[in-house]
């Protein structure tokens, strides 16, 4: 599947694009299939992202959404040496499958 | 220290207003990214994997106890409560939000701080030796001479767009304790005949081709060093190449035009330059030394009570020699086994502070080795302050050891990262540690780099590891033989590279070999240097 991310203008946080708008939790992303330019043309004409860009991804049977880049799977959770700062995850096993 | 005059603060808070007024065009949507994003990085501020980062500069690494609270104050009020000493001798905050930068830009110019040119192509933060004003074996405290270049290159409208990023270190003795050749220029303070001046070494670097600077100056009259920078930086910036990124640093121009033409160069424009007069007047000069006067040192105690074995362990590793005898200069380790070389809490900046204050003449260093210092102890205090230290964390022993690791933030926070550098870091430390080898290896220097950049200095370890993306996997490239010393050298690739379990056991194997071939006294570099290559690559990759 196709996801899109970016980082939130205001707080820089890591954020992906749910359909409707941009969550915070990877688990949200929604496959764009073919849509993905125009949606980024979009998203960065209002000017609410920071350097929106599609990747791939896979989704698992429990519906859990993983990057396949090393660096988007880190960004999707956070830095792997501070997990008391992570991003809250749906998905318990996150960590297994980050590295 | 130097402190503001109205002309630094003037033009300080200029820049954040002219930045807070950027930021909000941008919130409010006025400005894109593309259009923002010079703006904000000739501010020093990124956009890293998880958020904004900001770079706070420290010039030549030196800190007020005042100035220390008030970085303490931006990681807890701003950011998650911490923050990450640099290479660069500067300090990083990885969770800023955008509507804040402005505010945390004021907070900084109100202790007399600033993040102006920590990104862009421009003259980066001025480091010099962290003992500076404390060695015992300097010519002359090489600060004045930093603060001098710092205020030079501040703003400096010719070199505000160069080729590439510029930087720029000051010592002031034999002994090279700031990688003084590993940079675009190093100056080394000298003193001939009782005439103070510099060597000028130019051209040197680390990133994706390292080079040692050769010496293009063996002495240059202290009352014409800054004509000399001006015209070396003249001469790149008329010919650095501006076509390929990867090309445009000074050494590989003074590579390809080679040393003795580029000197020439830099000669014919520091003789025009001299006629022009750009050399700000030597009473500049004096009123910045005044800044930087010995403090008021009193005599005392110069031994110590070493019953304690951890203390006694402690002064050892982590002191160093002090112009006044009554003194050392303390280091305060950023390194606990299994730690984040680097990070401090905000707790623990206003711990060493305060430790600053009483103890220190309210001074502190960081140095481009992650750690913090107290230049000036007196001897009599060292127990007081190893004992607080400790209970804080950070009275780890281990100043030049193997736990002592320089490793760059990597892809754990880093948007140019390939790989991992801390929890490499972590592993090794807490793996010497737990199995009490530091001590048995001695001075051994390991620097982590999580990409080509080489942030984390990896090509100047004695052990350097450089990780890199193979086919989306973390790999790590095992290198040797590197110093960042007086007695500098570029590290060699050990060959094919590891994953993460191999390379932290690559670190055990290399030292099995050092400490088999070891002779007395050596260090881990010298019998490298010494064996050469060959033992080392039979261990890891067998016959």
């Amino acid at each position: 599947m196709k996801i899109l991310t970016g980082n939130d203008l205001r707080s820089g946080a890591v954020t992906w694009w749910n359909g409707n708008g941009w969550s915070l939790f990877v688990d949200d992303a929604v496959d764009v299939g073919d849509e993905a330019e125009e949606i980024l043309a979009r998203e960065v004409a209002t000017r609410r992202v920071n350097v929106p860009y599609v990747i791939e991804a896979t989704i698992d049977a429990a519906g859990h959404v993983r990057p396949a880049h090393i660096k988007d799977r880190v960004r999707a959770l956070g830095p792997t040496v501070r997990r008391d700062l992570a991003v809250p995850t749906a998905d318990k096993t996150g960590w297994d499958w980050v590295i | 220290m130097y402190q503001y005059d109205s002309y630094d603060q003037a033009m300080v808070d200029a820049r954040v207003e002219e930045f807070r007024d950027q930021a909000r065009r941008r919130l409010d949507g006025k400005l894109t990214e593309d259009q923002f994003k010079p703006l904000r990085l000739m501010n020093g501020l990124y956009l890293q994997l998880h958020a904004y980062m900001l770079r706070v500069a420290i010039p030549y690494g030196t800190l007020s106890g005042g100035q220390m609270e008030a970085l303490a104050d931006i990681a807890e009020k701003y950011d998650r409560g911490y923050g990450h000493f640099t290479t660069r001798q500067n300090i990083q905050y990885n969770w800023i939000k955008l509507e804040d930068a402005a505010d945390i830009l004021a907070d900084l110019s109100r202790h007399e701080m600033h993040a102006i040119q920590t990104s862009g192509n421009c003259i980066r933060n001025i480091s010099a030796d962290h003992f500076a004003g404390a060695a015992a074996d300097e010519v002359v405290d090489p600060r004045p001479y930093a603060e001098l270049l710092r205020q030079w290159s501040s703003f400096h409208p010719e070199f505000t767009y160069l080729p590439r990023k510029f930087k720029i270190a000051v010592i002031a003795s034999e002994k090279d304790r700031a990688a003084m050749r590993l940079h675009d220029i190093g100056i080394r303070i000298v003193s001939r005949d009782g005439e103070v001046g510099a060597e000028v070494y130019a051209g040197g670097g680390m990133g994706r081709t390292p080079m040692i600077a050769p010496l293009i100056r063996d002495f240059v009259p202290i009352d014409q060093l800054i004509t000399y920078a001006e015209a070396a930086l003249r001469v790149y910036n008329r010919y650095g190449r501006r076509d390929n990124k990867y090309k445009a640093r000074i050494k590989i121009l003074v590579h390809e035009l080679g040393a003795a033409e580029y000197t020439r160069q830099v000669e014919e424009e520091f003789a025009h330059m001299l006629a022009v007069g750009v050399e700000p007047p030597r009473e500049e000069l004096a009123r910045i030394a005044a800044y930087f006067a010995p403090p008021a040192f009193v005599d005392g105690p110069k031994t110590l009570d070493r019953s304690d074995p951890d203390f006694a362990l402690w002064v050892d590793r982590n002191t160093h020699r002090h112009k006044h005898d009554a003194y050392v200069s303390a280091v305060i380790s950023l390194k606990p086994a299994g730690g984040i070389p680097g990070d401090a809490t905000a707790e623990q900046m206003r711990v060493v502070a305060k430790l600053a204050r009483d103890y220190s003449f309210d001074e502190l260093r960081v140095m481009h080795t992650q750690n913090l210092l107290l230049p000036h102890v007196r001897i009599a205090d060292l127990h007081a302050v190893w004992s607080a230290l400790d209970a804080a964390g950070m009275g780890a022993p281990n100043m030049d050891t193997i736990e002592d690791i320089i490793a760059c933030p990597g892809l754990d926070y880093c948007s140019l990262a390939n790989a991992r550098s801390i929890p490499l870091a972590q592993r090794i430390s807490e793996s010497f540690a737990a199995k009490g080898r530091t001590e048995v290896v001695g001075e051994l220097k390991l620097k982590i780099s999580g990409c080509i950049n080489a942030c984390g200095h990896h090509h100047a370890g004695h052990i350097g590891i450089l990780g890199v993306d193979k086919k989306g996997k973390e790999n790590f490239q095992l290198s040797l033989g590197g110093s960042e010393a007086e007695d500098v050298s570029l590290a060699k690739i050990t060959g094919p590279g590891f994953d993460e379990d191999g390379v932290v056991a690559a670190v055990e194997t290399v030292t099995d070999v050092y400490l088999g071939a070891r002779q007395d006294g050596e260090r881990f570099l010298d019998t490298y240097r010494r064996i050469g290559m060959e033992p080392f690559k039979e261990a890891l990759y067998g016959g």
